[in-house]
């Protein structure tokens, strides 16, 4: 038997790699789960090609084939929520939304904030269609009090901590926290919110949570919180990473940081350049309930120009699953969240590439080299050498959101029923095609 | 579609003549106004109500009380429609205990409108006895109901239409029998009339 | 006219057309209360279920005595435990309630939205009986219905809503409602008890309560409730009556031919003293009993309503 070159062939697509700054068609090769070649010569892949086996030769003709997506900000819910979603389902979510890598928030159950935990994530992982990456805990159970025992976190793996749920309230905690994890490189991601001012709230503070008597938080609640962390971040001379920015007052803030020079970066999610709060009072639907809260369309137009010029560098889903009789009930009581893994790439294409506010190279920058560079992560690039992870997309591909399609084991998304366009092709895992839309 | 064919039962002239009748027949049985009331069922017996006892003062110089009743409230066929009749406000503002009192209507047809209507009535009190005064008998009875004063007996087809036109609601004083016409509005609001002009909210308004 | 609609939610969708349709048979209703035997047969055989998950008394009597006078079977359920806590949801309990066959359902429930919800969950007609801060459309109905049987309209007047407006779903339901009536609408309390951007609801904003009355034919005035001291909102109940209570000496402020109201229940002393509250040109005790013929016309012509494609079967 004779041994073809390669074992994987990505042929005829638009490859785009903003690690390298590479946009062109050309053929991807793959050999042994890395990438083997990217080459222009496109005339000579046949000869290759002839030699493999045909479901080895993957036509991207008319797609765009570019490092696999990057979900900086995920919950997975395992350990403790299984039936909302487990690390394999999760990781299936992600392979169809194109993602490869997910990095998995703290606040399952127990709390990932000890070595234990991390390491019965990463081996769950093993054998799931995605890379996991941890964030373990700032606090012990996250309850903002005493430090957990991030070196530990980090030795087992962590790449970032984070309360995310919780914002540590305590700017003495912050501070130590900021301090302690720049012994090792890693950022504090922070969910941006000052507990006293959003106290009790079931949705944002305006006039639509007027119109409705639901108790607001306010965007100065983010606001503040954010501008807090920065001066922490600038006064210890660590980095911070604010997660799913979604007030006007933070996108601020954060622009005039880095302006300033602090080590600041960000996040937005899709639901938060998309969805506004007038939203809510049409059905009380709640999978809108979700915190950061929905806000209003000033809000929305400012964190898509915070994505437009730089000030919020990956876009990320907050994938949240919750059970059906958890979403099923009254507004107010609903836990807030919603999934959004498989919807984030046609939200990036019809909110942001179709609108003109983003290219492609851009918005797959925010999906793979910025919160790889961020975290420290491998991949988010298609160099030679580097591990095989990527994604095509059908760019132009028109599908309606379905409840019976996702594979996340829940299905709390508000975008059931939204026609988009985009949708991936194919997700490949270290050589191994991981999702293919049939 | 064509107009459908009007067939005029009493004109203006007879209508007048046959309120005095009722009017006076109803002071011969019950000797005199002095125990009557009148209870005029809304909206056309309101107005036959009011004339009979305009009536009744001119012959005796007596007035007699007379009341409005909606008996929309009291009807048995409330839940089998899909939207509710519109209610008008009714005006009883003297004692009905112990008196004569004359239950007034333009159409007397399945008998059903003056069933809600003594229901109504006992609710206020307990008469020394009910008569009832209609312009029109058309016949098709469905409850055990006759009338003690009436202003023509018409013999009708079931699907007929008969509309009773006042000079006080409607641009002309006429009674006329549309052929077949009832079948059509019985189909679209889907409820069975009685007498057609005094029924609120339905198609005969 | 018809109702659009098979339930009654809230006053922000309504039409003016339809306000004067519940109106005018609230008007009708009304002269059954004046009656010796004070029930019609309208509703018999319709089974009504009064679902409280928020301690009430008058707005429970109020709908139990409306439908009694209607002739329906009323069972009423009364809970102060949330679902989540009790362990069953309320969608659930509502499904099994109404699987012994409810024709309507009277729901009062803290949260915002909730009648909105049972629509998604039963087949009832559904009436809000106050879902959180958000509508209470039948104490608004019954308010304006007072107003108009004493002014004859609505469309012109002047009426102020006094009190903890961030909180209350009476002063939300009026606002809709009268706004949509044509009457010109005010709104005054202490700025810690106004919404965020209350003034695009299209109501005059004032934060002094003399102010805000001047010239008003209508002011309606909100209870105070003491939770709201304890959580910050405004520093203890004196400056709030010195600031914002109801006194005999504001009064001159008013047109001549000035009323007074109060949804109830009232705090005598704080917001409104006893001299307003019992004073003729008080019409506190006419809006409970016009509350009952209000709850009478919805009830009436919201029976029956069935869902639109079964309505266009029968066609």
């Amino acid at each position: 038997m004779s041994k073809a070159d390669y074992d994987l062939i990505i042929s005829g697509g638009r490859v785009i790699d903003p690690a390298l700054g590479f946009g062109k068609e050309a053929d991807v090769f793959v050999k042994d789960g890395k990438i083997a070649q990217v080459s222009t010569e496109t005339d000579k892949t046949e000869k290759y090609a002839a030699k493999m086996p045909p479901e080895c030769v993957i036509d991207a003709s008319g797609s765009l084939v570019v490092p696999g997506l990057i979900d900086m900000h995920v919950h997975l819910r395992e350990p403790g929520r299984e039936d909302k979603e487990t690390i394999i389902t999760g990781c299936q979510a992600a392979a169809a939304g194109g993602f490869t890598t997910v990095c998995c928030m703290p606040n399952t159950d127990p709390v990932i904030d000890n070595q234990e935990t991390v390491k019965f994530v990463l081996s769950r992982a093993e054998e799931a269609d995605a890379n996991v990456f941890v964030i373990g805990a700032v606090t012990k159970m996250s309850k903002g009090e005493e430090l957990a025992e991030i070196g530990d976190l980090v030795k087992a793996g962590a790449v970032a901590i984070s309360d995310d749920g919780h914002f540590v309230q305590n700017p003495d905690i912050m501070r130590r926290a900021l301090e302690y994890a720049r012994m090792f490189g890693i950022p504090v991601i922070s969910h941006a919110e000052d507990k006293y001012l959003s106290a009790g709230a079931i949705m944002n503070e305006s006039f639509q949570s007027t119109r409705l008597g639901l108790k607001g938080s306010p965007s100065v609640a983010e606001v503040i919180a954010v501008v807090r962390d920065i001066k922490l971040a600038e006064f210890t001379g660590s980095r911070v990473h604010i997660a799913h920015v979604s007030t006007a007052g933070a996108v601020k803030a954060i622009r005039d940081a880095k302006a300033e020079g602090i080590h600041v970066t960000a996040e937005a999610t899709p639901h938060h350049f998309t969805l506004t709060d007038e939203e809510i009072g049409k059905e009380f639907n709640t999978n809108l309930r979700v915190n950061p809260p929905l806000r209003t369309k000033r809000d929305v137009e400012e964190v898509i120009r915070g994505l437009v010029d730089g000030t919020i560098d990956c876009i990320a889903s907050d994938h949240a699953p919750h059970a059906e009789e958890e979403k099923d009930v009254e507004f107010d009581q609903a836990p807030p969240g919603l999934i959004g893994l498989e919807t984030t790439l046609g939200l990036v294409k019809t909110q942001l590439i179709d609108k003109g506010y983003l290219n492609w190279a851009d918005a797959i920058r925010k999906m793979t080299y910025n919160p790889a560079r961020i975290l420290k992560l491998p991949g988010g690039t298609l160099e030679i050498g580097s591990t095989a992870d990527i994604t095509v997309i059908d760019p132009e591909k028109r599908w309606t959101v379905s409840e019976t399609k996702f594979r996340s084991k829940s299905k709390n998304s508000p975008f059931i029923g939204w026609k988009l366009k985009g949708k991936v092709d194919c997700t490949i895992l270290a050589g191994r095609v991981v999702y293919q839309n049939k | 579609m064509t107009k459908p064919q009007e067939e005029i039962l009493l004109d203006d002239r007879k209508i007048t003549r046959a309120i005095a009748r009722i009017a006076h027949e109803i002071l011969e049985r019950n000797s005199g106004a002095e125990s009557l009331v009148l209870i005029g069922i809304l909206t056309r017996g309101a107005y036959l109500a009011k004339r009979i006892a305009a009536q009744i003062k001119e012959i005796e110089g007596a007035d007699v009380p007379v009341g409005l009743l909606d008996i929309n409230l009291y009807r048995d066929d409330v839940h089998s429609k899909l939207d509710q009749p519109i209610i008008q406000r009714t005006e009883i503002l003297f004692d009905v205990v112990d008196r004569n009192l004359i239950l007034v209507d333009d159409v007397l047809f399945t008998g059903r409108t003056i069933r809600a209507a003594l229901d109504a009535i006992v609710d206020f009190g307990r008469p020394r006895s009910i008569q009832l005064a209609v312009l029109i008998d058309r016949g098709h009875r469905e409850l055990p109901i006759r009338p003690d004063y009436v202003g023509k007996n018409i013999p009708t087809s079931r699907d007929d239409r008969v509309l009773v036109r006042l000079s006080e609601k409607d641009d002309r004083e006429v009674v006329v029998a549309v052929k077949g016409g009832l079948k059509k509005a019985e189909k679209k609001s889907g409820k069975k009339a009685d007498g057609e002009s005094s029924k609120k909210g339905g198609t005969t308004k | 006219m018809i109702l659009r609609s098979r339930h009654l939610l809230g006053l922000e969708d309504i039409t003016a057309g339809e306000i004067s349709l519940i109106l005018d048979t609230a008007e009708s209703f009304r002269e059954i209360l004046d009656r010796p035997i004070k029930k019609v047969p309208t509703l018999r055989g319709i089974t009504v279920l009064n679902l409280f998950y928020e301690p009430s008394t008058r707005t429970r009597i109020s709908f139990e005595l409306a439908e009694k006078r209607l002739s329906a079977d009323t069972i009423s359920f009364s809970t102060s435990v949330s679902s989540v806590k009790k362990g069953e949801s309320l969608k659930d309990t509502v499904r099994n309630i109404e699987a012994m066959k409810i024709d309507m359902v009277v729901v009062r429930h803290s949260s915002p939205g909730v009648p909105y919800f049972l629509t998604n969950c039963v087949e009832s007609n559904i009436i809000n009986a106050g879902d959180g801060a958000h509508e209470h459309p039948t104490q608004a109905l019954l308010d304006m219905f007072t107003i108009r049987r004493k002014y004859g309209k609505l469309d012109g007047l002047r009426v102020v809503l006094v009190g903890d407006v961030k909180h209350s779903r009476v002063v939300r339901s009026n606002i809709w409602g009268l706004k949509t009536m044509g009457a010109s609408v005010a709104v005054c309390g202490p700025s810690t008890l106004l919404p965020y951007e209350v003034e695009r609801f299209g109501v005059d904003v004032y934060t002094d309560l003399d102010e805000a009355i001047d010239g008003a034919d209508v002011v309606n005035i909100m209870r105070i409730q003491l939770e709201r001291q304890q959580a910050g909102l405004f520093p203890s109940q004196r400056e709030y009556t010195n600031l914002f209570g109801m006194t005999k000496e504001r009064l001159k402020r008013l047109k001549r031919n000035y009323t007074i109201m109060h949804p109830g229940p009232m705090n005598r002393g704080v917001e409104i003293t006893p001299e307003v509250a019992d004073s003729k040109s008080s019409v506190i005790l006419d809006q409970v009993t016009n509350g009952q013929a209000i709850r009478m016309a919805v009830l009436y012509l919201l029976s029956g309503k069935k869902e639109k494609e079964k309505e266009e079967d029968d066609e």
